[in-house]
């Protein structure tokens, strides 16, 4: 050890002594300076990302009519039981979106053209809170100074500022995220969105004017409970909460692995335009 | 705002250096870097590369040094450590610079104070005069538009005037590295130039050229840049190793956890996550952008070693074989440096291992989100316009 780190270990101890003596027992892992220590690998479980809302399985996101009832579109035909949606009783507080009337029928609109505009079958930023329960992991990076989420979805990431910058300078898909302590819950406020993510496969919606106000609350070593409030007067009558759990991945070997899908959306965005266009 | 228009004022005005002879800078400079624009559209790492040569074959031998010497003297600085007691490499950081990765022949290593006040001087007052009003009289420019002899903007916008300074954030200073103002990041080879392939690797180049020449350049997206295609950063931004891409957004934020370092590369958002500790290796067939990275510290020294990168992901135009490895080492120099050095063992490929050294400086600012495929309008304009024009 070199001197600067003897000089400092005891000084760090000392702070942190008040915060870890009130969490003991609770198994929680913590911090130098006492704060829950959220540092890993998260993923939600559940059926949130094909819809938040509760929902029964279906045959599939795209359908078609057919003689008798209805089938899965063409485009996805192929897919068979892959394709199809499993069901998921609902990650909405209260059941349903509180939707304005023009906005709930542009939900049912993005519904019905759901493989023209899901930004996700176009590898798009997923947003917040759509990136926190993709069905895929991503790990928080946790310091005392900073914090950073990673997630494995189209490489997509943010920084939670822990000193406000201000307003957000630009319009982004995953927005500005501000991070504060409210006792052992993180606090995120989150805006300056573009407004072209969605939440879901199911066409749920929002406007550049969202604010999500995020909560991670470690209730144990390898849990976090994840609240987002939505608040967005363009689209909702008023604001409104998802809550769901976040497991860690407790597989010592697990990793963020890389999902760069950009380059596998190609054919379908840009196959067209090939000099030989293959055939279909 | 009228982009086109400034960068078209920009461009009328001849940009000689100010000390430079008359006709120094046409026949060292801006006559020559057009000559090379000619034969067709090159990489904006290429011709920043150019701007510089340009620059250096016309500073002046004698400007006094400026106040930028006392602004890189330490003032007095405690390392900061993490609480786990290491160094602490976190904040925002940039490596953009003006000095090449390979050193241009028939210099030395270093620079003279007087030649490092020349280039940025010189490189500032360009920027001065790029940001100027444009003429709001001026007529129409010819067909085929304007090139403004700047490299920078020229490979950006193909004579179009799509980019001005307000654009283009390639670097305004010289390399500092322990003091010393570097002429090239390479530093091994002793002459600051990439070494010769291997054998093997002539072979292996020579066989991914043949498959590429099958194709034309816009036949398909696979035959287009990764940068273009928003899959990587041009010019090794990404790493490993992290070098400029003589253009813009050469950021970085790095975040340290006890078991990890996050580097977020701020073009096309890549997070390349060092884990810390004893190697897991991936297997040998799986080989993500960026690697497989894993640290330990050598004292107050972050060391990295990265295999299985990516077949693609070249650099200096030559891709990595399947046993390349990168090390890097990143120690904090002082309150607004990191000092990066590199050293690339590809026996494969390379007939030696390679090294540089990049500094690492403070950048005050934010990252912002850089959303490269979501509006990459560019790729599919390119694609179509080469069927466009195969129609005609």
């Amino acid at each position: 050890m070199t001197r600067p780190t003897t000089l400092i270990f005891p000084l760090l101890a000392a702070l942190a002594i008040p915060a870890a003596a009130c969490a003991q027992g609770d198994g929680i892992p913590r911090t130098p300076s006492g704060r829950p220590d959220m540092n890993g690998l998260w993923q939600a479980l559940g059926n949130a990302h094909w819809d938040i809302e509760p929902h029964a399985a279906r045959p599939a996101l795209a359908m078609q009519p057919g003689p008798v009832v209805a089938v899965p579109a063409g485009e996805v035909l192929a897919l068979g039981a892959v394709g199809s949606v499993p069901p998921g009783y609902g990650v909405v507080e209260g059941g349903e979106i509180p939707y304005l009337p023009e906005a709930l029928a542009l939900r049912d609109e993005n519904r019905e053209l759901w493989l023209e505009r899901d930004p996700e079958i176009r590898c798009y930023l997923p947003g917040v809170p759509r990136a926190t329960y993709m069905p895929f992991p991503f790990q928080i990076f946790q310091s005392e100074t900073k914090v950073f989420v990673a997630y494995e979805y189209a490489s997509a990431m943010r920084e939670v500022y822990l000193e406000d910058p201000g307003p957000p300078q630009v319009d982004s898909w995953m927005g500005q995220s501000v991070g504060r302590w409210e006792d052992d819950t993180f606090v995120v406020e989150v805006d300056g969105f573009n407004g072209q993510a969605w939440l879901d496969r199911a066409g749920n919606h929002h406007s550049a004017g969202l604010t999500v106000t995020e909560r991670y609350t470690m209730i144990g070593p390898d849990h976090i409970m994840y609240e987002a409030e939505l608040e967005d007067p363009a689209t909702y009558s008023r604001p409104w909460t998802i809550r769901m759990p976040l497991y860690r991945n407790i597989d010592p070997n697990a990793r963020l692995g890389q999902f760069k899908c950009v380059e596998f959306v190609e054919e379908l965005m840009y196959g067209h335009l090939r000099k030989n266009p293959i055939r279909r | 705002m009228d982009i086109f228009a400034r960068t078209r004022s920009a461009g009328r005005k001849a940009r000689p250096h100010p000390a430079a002879p008359a006709g120094c800078a046409a026949r060292g400079g801006h006559v020559a870097t057009a000559s090379a624009l000619a034969p067709g559209p090159a990489s904006p790492a290429r011709m920043a590369t150019l701007f510089v040569l340009a620059a250096l074959a016309t500073a002046p031998a004698a400007l006094p040094a400026t106040a930028q010497d006392e602004e890189r003297e330490t003032r007095d600085w405690v390392l900061p450590r993490t609480p786990a007691g290491h160094p602490d490499l976190q904040g925002n950081w940039t490596n953009a610079t003006v000095t090449p990765i390979q050193r241009p022949e028939g210099q030395g290593p270093v620079h003279t104070w007087e030649e490092v006040a020349g280039i940025e001087g010189y490189l500032e007052e360009a920027k001065v005069d790029d940001y100027a009003d444009s003429d709001p009289d001026r007529e129409a420019p010819p067909v085929g538009g304007i090139f403004t002899g700047n490299p920078l903007f020229d490979a950006a916008s193909g004579g179009t005037g799509g980019y001005n300074a307000f654009y283009i954030d390639a670097g305004e200073r010289v390399a500092i590295f322990n003091g010393e103002p570097r002429t090239s990041l390479v530093v091994d080879p002793p002459n600051g130039r990439v070494p010769e392939l291997s054998e093997e690797g002539r072979e292996r180049f020579a066989e991914r050229r043949s498959f590429r020449r099958q194709f034309g350049a816009y036949d398909n997206p696979e035959n287009r840049p990764l940068a273009e295609r928003c899959i990587m950063s041009f010019g090794s931004n990404g790493g490993p190793p992290m070098l400029p891409n003589y253009f813009y957004n050469n950021n970085y934020t790095i975040v340290q956890t006890p078991d990890h370092i996050m580097i977020m590369t701020e073009m096309v958002h890549d997070v390349r996550i060092i884990r810390m500790g004893e190697p897991k290796r991936l297997p040998p067939h799986i080989r993500p952008w960026m690697g497989d990275s894993w640290g330990r510290w050598e004292g107050d020294t972050l060391v990295v070693e990265t295999t299985n990168l990516h077949p693609d992901q070249t650099l200096q135009g030559i891709p990595p074989s399947e046993d390349m490895k990168v090390v890097e080492r990143f120690t904090r120099a002082d309150e607004n440096t990191i000092n990066y050095e590199f050293t690339v063992e590809d026996p494969r490929m390379w007939s030696r291992p390679w090294s540089g050294e990049v500094p690492f400086t403070t950048l005050n600012g934010l990252v912002y989100e850089y959303a490269c495929h979501e509006g990459n309008y560019a790729l599919e304009n390119v694609l179509r316009g080469a069927r466009a024009q195969e129609r005609r």
